[in-house]
């Protein structure tokens, strides 16, 4: 079965301006290919074409794009899902800077994810064994953690899009929150004082995209949230 | 943390608490007018006049105003920051939004005091 | 100095998975000026793909458990070619391991004692084998790797750790006296070629599945430090160990966690059986992982397997409950659905014994120094290289790894690394300077690639090696059919000198990288042939029909290949741990 692939092409070495392309790709019938599996077959055919991927199930975040105008992972996107009258279109995700073809600069996600202090503090001494956490605690974790920085949500959220170097966006949000809810953790005002600024959070007008896209089905809105809800309390 | 001097209250927490105060202030008083306006018979100045006549009306149209400047200022203050910015216009949208921002905040004290003038007649 | 810029450090770890990053954090957090060289931003790892958990023995499910019990499993399910001493050390530090890993935020699963949550692993058990099955392996869900590989992440971040993300390494340097002294990296953003130097040079690439067509290893899985050491002239261990995993998901080749039947699934055939029982009357669905893969392919030959073609066998689930499923296994539920489109609550998950993991790799010491053998056949430290994780063979696995122990080696021995580069630094370091000559060395061959004008392509050369790996050196093996492998593969080297590299811009050019990683994958893929052919036993996954029997008077030995003259040797297995008896070799059975 042929399948018609327009794909967004831009090399910075030969192109002043991006454009897209058209691939003819044939699939075998009767199976659901997922959208890696046809970026790998226009590879061997032009293997110009440049995409980052790596685990191919989903768990490490490489091949976030957009895809038929939606943001998600190739590798874990079916055909069936992704192809839209009878056409695969794939673009980088939205509102990063293009290095090559799908291959989107992440510098800034990657910053607005270091602000938050993606660790635990703790500088109490350390016991000899764990630092014990029931259940009930360990649960809050849950929805948070699982995060694997695809960068789908920040990047189909028009807050970022407009202010990528100022608000934190929903995948540093979502791990703020991870740490802020982790009972372990004590650097609790610390990170509130950090995130009181008109931007850091309060730019999330809860336009819930990043809900939508989350290949992980996480709900970085509700996490952003609680963290509304914590500033609240600490500043009355 | 992200600083800036023109936010209203220069802490993002009081920001997005006044917005949210000051859109219930406006609600119940639409509320209010639009009931007031619906319940009364035969609507005349006489009635309209009499309504604003008394001090609790004056101070809650005039808690209603600032509500509605300060919404407004917040909502505005967003929006500018989001479209007048490096990334949209270049160098020169520092001075753009900063003299979008005096015209908004013109425009609002405005309100202000012609409101004042208004409610109390001065 | 050659035209190509100069980056200096005193420790550069190669790989941004779990051992590369413990081992950067060591190096970091005592003051070592050390760089970490990922060729993907780290948390892409394959680490990140672990599922089930980190096999150690912290006591928290059984008061009573114990380091030496773990030992004792390790032992016999590297089916006594693991080297007593390591694994020794790793089972005994490991709890305070894995315990810097709570502290450093892992979000393990907890018990109603607010301790870390351990489930049960193939091939454990308590008391010496006399116990009964143990439930050791400390899990956060079914993502552990996940978890692990992230807060690695977040302390390297939170001690300041230099990355230099994207970047891949292409070659090691050799000064004139022979030792490493750095490597040659690509900037695959910039296309920037560089000499990154160090006194230190750490190996963490982690393993080479792609060498099979079908595996549960990540695309970038593709053996790059094994390549490096092998054209640099080193000598391998064990490469004809390679783990099959017996639940791949039947056509997509992803990983179903051992945890799964841990928490009590259990295989079962085309006819309903749980044959299991059958193979392993003990440990039945927990028997060690080259066991019960080794069942599975006889039930399939033996015509009892599931689906139309009786190709696949069921890993069965449903009878766990959804609530238990969605408590303990979610990353399992939503992978079943995506790959097999089979909702484990209600339907049994097709599954195939898949290519996972490499039990062989770069002999090194426990401090994680790489080494050769000297024209005795002693044992020499190679100076400036060091190696640990997947890449290398300390060996803890032998000729079989147990699950979860692979996440225990990666904390263990990246953490073993980082302490002796700091005290081999502090001793002091007589290194020489690498000379243009030297560095030019390290170029050839992506300057032949460079300028390759026509021949063969990548895509098609990568495929022609995963076939032949696959049909002839799998998980039962026969001395005809790999020295046909063995024959194809002379034949394949051929094409590879001849790789056309098209595209040749700069940015982000994935195609040369793919083409530099091709070449390393040929490195393992050979190695592994030779080892297999000449290891003329069966031990552990290394299976053989014309040899079926275990022979312990010749082959209780680390296999070692040597590149340049392509000659295996063989090298003592460590039967000395420091603290104890060392275990001696028993029939293997579960």
């Amino acid at each position: 079965m042929s399948l018609q692939v327009s794909v967004y092409r831009y090399n910075p070495e030969q192109d002043s301006v991006p454009h897209m392309q058209d691939f003819t790709v044939e699939v075998p019938e009767g199976k659901d290919l997922m959208v890696l599996d046809v970026l790998a077959l226009i590879k061997e055919q032009d293997d110009s074409f440049v995409y980052r991927r790596s685990c191919r199930e989903g768990v490490c975040g490489s091949d976030g794009m957009n895809i038929g105008g939606t943001n998600g992972l190739a590798c874990i996107t079916p055909l069936s899902e992704a192809v839209r009258k009878e056409k695969l279109v794939l673009r980088p995700l939205p509102g990063l800077p293009v290095i090559r073809d799908l291959v989107v600069d992440m510098s800034l996600f990657y910053k607005q994810y270091e602000k938050v202090r993606p660790y635990l503090i703790n500088d109490t001494p350390p016991p000899a064994t764990e630092r014990l956490q029931s259940p009930e605690e360990r649960a809050k974790l849950d929805g948070l953690y699982e995060c694997v920085l695809c960068a789908c949500c920040s990047t189909a959220c028009p807050s970022f899009w407009w202010n990528p170097d100022k608000f934190v966006g929903p995948a540093g949000l979502l791990q703020s929150y991870r740490f802020l809810a982790d009972s372990r953790d004590t650097a609790t005002e610390e990170r509130l004082s950090d995130l009181e600024d008109p931007f850091s959070v309060f730019r999330c007008r809860g336009i819930m995209n990043c809900v939508d896209v989350c290949p992980k089905g996480l709900n970085p809105t509700q996490a952003i949230g609680h963290i509304r809800k914590m500033l609240l309390e600490k500043g009355s | 943390m992200v600083t800036n001097i023109t936010s209203l209250s220069r802490t993002g927490l009081r920001d997005w608490l006044v917005q949210r105060v000051s859109a219930v202030v406006l609600a119940v008083y639409t509320v209010f007018i639009v009931g007031w306006l619906l319940y009364t018979e035969t609507l005349s100045f006489e009635l309209w006049h009499a309504l604003f006549e008394q001090t609790w009306m004056r101070i809650f149209s005039l808690m209603a105003l600032v509500s509605l400047v300060s919404h407004a200022w917040i909502g505005m203050w967003t929006i500018f920051g989001d479209y007048l910015n490096e990334r949209a216009l270049g160098k020169k949208a520092l001075t753009v939004r900063f003299l979008s921002q005096a015209l908004c905040g013109i425009v609002l004290f405005v309100y202000i005091a012609w409101g004042v003038q208004i409610l109390w007649g001065l | 100095m050659s035209k190509i810029r100069t980056l200096t450090f005193d420790a550069i770890v190669i790989g941004g998975g779990g051992a590369g990053l413990r081992a950067a954090l060591q190096l970091t957090e005592s003051g070592v000026s050390a760089a970490c060289i990922s060729k993907v931003f780290p948390t892409r790892s394959h680490t990140v793909s672990a599922q089930g958990g980190i096999t150690c023995a912290i006591a928290s499910v059984d008061p009573d458990d114990d380091w030496r019990w773990h030992m004792y499993d390790t032992v016999k399910g590297s089916d006594y070619i693991g080297d007593q001493d390591a694994i020794e050390y790793m089972c005994s530090v490991g709890p305070q391991a894995v315990f810097e890993l709570d502290h450093m935020g892992l979000p393990f699963s907890r018990t109603e004692e607010g301790r870390i949550y351990q489930r049960p692993f193939g091939g454990q058990s308590k008391n010496f084998g006399k116990g009964g099955q143990a439930a050791r392996t400390c899990a956060a869900a079914d993502r552990t790797g996940h978890a692990l590989l992230h807060t690695l992440h977040q302390a390297n971040i939170k001690s300041g750790t230099t990355f230099l993300n994207e970047w891949y390494a292409v070659d090691l340097v050799k000064n004139a006296n022979g030792q490493v002294a750095g490597v040659i990296a690509i900037d695959i953003e910039s296309g920037e070629v560089a000499y990154v130097k160090a006194k230190a040079t750490v190996l963490a690439t982690g393993g080479a599945g792609r060498i099979y067509a079908s595996t549960t290893n990540a695309l970038i899985n593709t053996g790059d430090g094994v390549g490096m050491a092998l054209r640099a002239g080193y000598m391998v261990q064990d490469m004809e160990m390679w783990q099959f995993h017996p639940t791949g998901i039947y056509g997509a080749g992803t990983l179903v966690t051992e945890g799964c039947r841990g928490e009590g699934g259990f295989l079962i055939n085309g006819e309903g059986e749980r044959f299991m029982e059958r193979y392993a009357p003990n440990a039945k669905d927990l028997a060690g992982r080259d066991v019960v893969a080794r069942s599975m392919i006889l039930e399939i030959m033996e015509g009892r397997g599931a689906g139309p073609n009786k190709d696949h066998v069921l890993l069965k689930l449903d009878h766990l409950g959804e609530a238990e499923l969605h408590a303990k296994l979610p990353g399992i539920c939503e992978l079943a659905k995506t790959f097999a489109h089979a909702d484990p609550v209600k339907e049994p998950i097709p599954v195939v014994p898949t290519c996972h993991y490499m039990m062989g790799g770069i002999p090194t010491n426990i401090g994680g120094q790489a080494l050769m053998q000297n024209a005795q056949g002693e044992d020499q430290i190679i100076e400036g290289l060091y190696a640990c994780g997947e890449a290398a063979c300390v060996s803890v696995h032998g000729a079989n790894r147990l699950g979860g122990n692979s996440l225990l080696d990666l904390v263990v021995f990246g953490r073993a690394a980082g302490l002796q580069i700091k005290k081999s630094l502090e001793e002091g370091f007589d290194a020489i300077d690498a000379n243009d000559a030297d560095i030019e060395a390290a170029m050839v061959r992506l300057n032949r690639l460079n300028e390759s004008s026509a021949g063969e392509k990548v895509a098609d050369v990568r495929r022609d090696l995963q076939n032949i790996m696959q049909l002839n050196f799998g998980v039962f093996r026969q001395e005809d059919n790999m020295m046909k492998g063995l024959e194809a593969l002379d034949a394949l080297k051929g094409r590879l000198a001849n790789l056309h590299l098209e595209d040749k811009s700069n940015i982000f050019n994935t195609a040369r990288i793919e083409a530099l990683e091709l070449e390393n994958l040929f490195e393992v893929a050979y190695a592994t042939a030779v080892s297999a052919l000449e290891r003329k036993e069966s031990r552990g996954a290394h299976a053989r029909n014309d040899y079926q029997e275990r022979d312990d008077e010749n082959w209780l030995k680390h296999s070692l290949y040597f590149p340049v003259d392509k000659r295996i040797g063989r090298r003592k297995v460590n039967f000395t741990p420091k603290t104890m008896e060392a275990f001696p070799p028993q029939t293997r059975t579960y």
